[in-house]
């Protein structure tokens, strides 16, 4: 499996450090209900096909990726760095 | 207050030559960290422009004699070689890790091929060309490997690696000169 780093290129997956879902990146307002935060910290589908999920490339740049990827059928259909999204760290 | 020694990473190890490369400690001198404040990267660029120096694309080395700034991760670089200038600090995070870092220089016919070994990238000049910095890993080091010539590179481990780093790149050596004699 081989990710490509927005900024390193084409990698080894050893190189990466896998941390879970994307909706790490949707934390609840501090008074949202207490359904929201247990979304946020417990509850996840697991589908079997598209996910996106959260990586960070340890071994190289230190972004964090959102990577989508395919569980069926093992292929990576998309790269992109946290930052870059809107409202991400500049 | 007793005067303290200091003592480079790899201090009392002789440069190994095996199959006409050669592997040899490098002194770095100064290393100053350089992570630019949210949208100052342009303002960083003027203050090192004096040095003859920019801030770095991603992978990329600018040199200027002696002095020189390699893209070192996301948002930062590392200067090497010169005084960051003062001003800086108003627009970018700046650390000294002049101490942090062992720099091992491997240069000769073999090396391309001996750094390939542990680090899983394509180092061959076609695509790693002369100017070009990355972070890669150097067996399980998170290391900052740079292309100085057609047959030098430099490479940069924490310091508290440095010994380990030699030892895997001294065995890559060893092994393609065996396996260059056996042929």
């Amino acid at each position: 499996m081989r990710l490509t780093c927005p900024l390193c290129g084409e990698r080894d997956r050893r190189e990466f450090y896998y941390y879970g879902s994307e909706d790490y990146l949707n934390r609840p307002a501090p008074e949202a209900p207490p359904q929201a935060w247990d979304d946020y910290l417990h509850n996840r589908d697991n589908p079997a096909g598209v996910v996106r999920d959260l990586w960070y490339h340890d071994m190289g740049c230190s972004s964090w990726l959102v990577v989508t990827r395919n569980t069926v059928t093992h292929e990576i259909l998309a790269v992109e760095a946290v930052a870059d999204r809107k409202g991400g760290a500049a | 207050m007793p005067d303290l020694i200091a003592k480079s990473p790899l201090a009392g190890i002789a440069p190994l030559t095996r199959g006409g490369t050669t592997l040899a400690e490098g002194q770095a001198g100064a290393i100053t960290s350089i992570a630019p404040y949210p949208g100052r990267t342009p303002q960083v660029g003027a203050l090192l422009a004096p040095l003859g120096l920019s801030f770095p694309e991603p992978n990329r080395v600018v040199s200027q004699g002696a002095a020189r700034i390699l893209w070192a991760g996301r948002e930062m670089a590392f200067l090497i070689g010169a005084e960051a200038p003062a001003a800086l600090a108003d627009h970018a995070a700046m650390t000294d890790q002049s101490d942090g870092w062992a720099l091992l220089t491997l240069a000769g016919p073999m090396a391309e091929a001996a750094l390939m070994r542990p680090v899983p990238l394509d180092l061959r000049l076609s695509a790693f060309p002369v100017g070009r910095t990355t972070r890669a890993p150097l067996n399980h080091m998170q290391a900052i490997l740079t292309r100085t010539g057609a047959q030098e590179f430099e490479v940069m481990v924490f310091r508290s690696m440095a010994r380990t780093a030699w030892a895997e790149l001294a065995e890559a050596l060893e092994v393609l000169e065996a396996r260059a004699k056996a042929s």
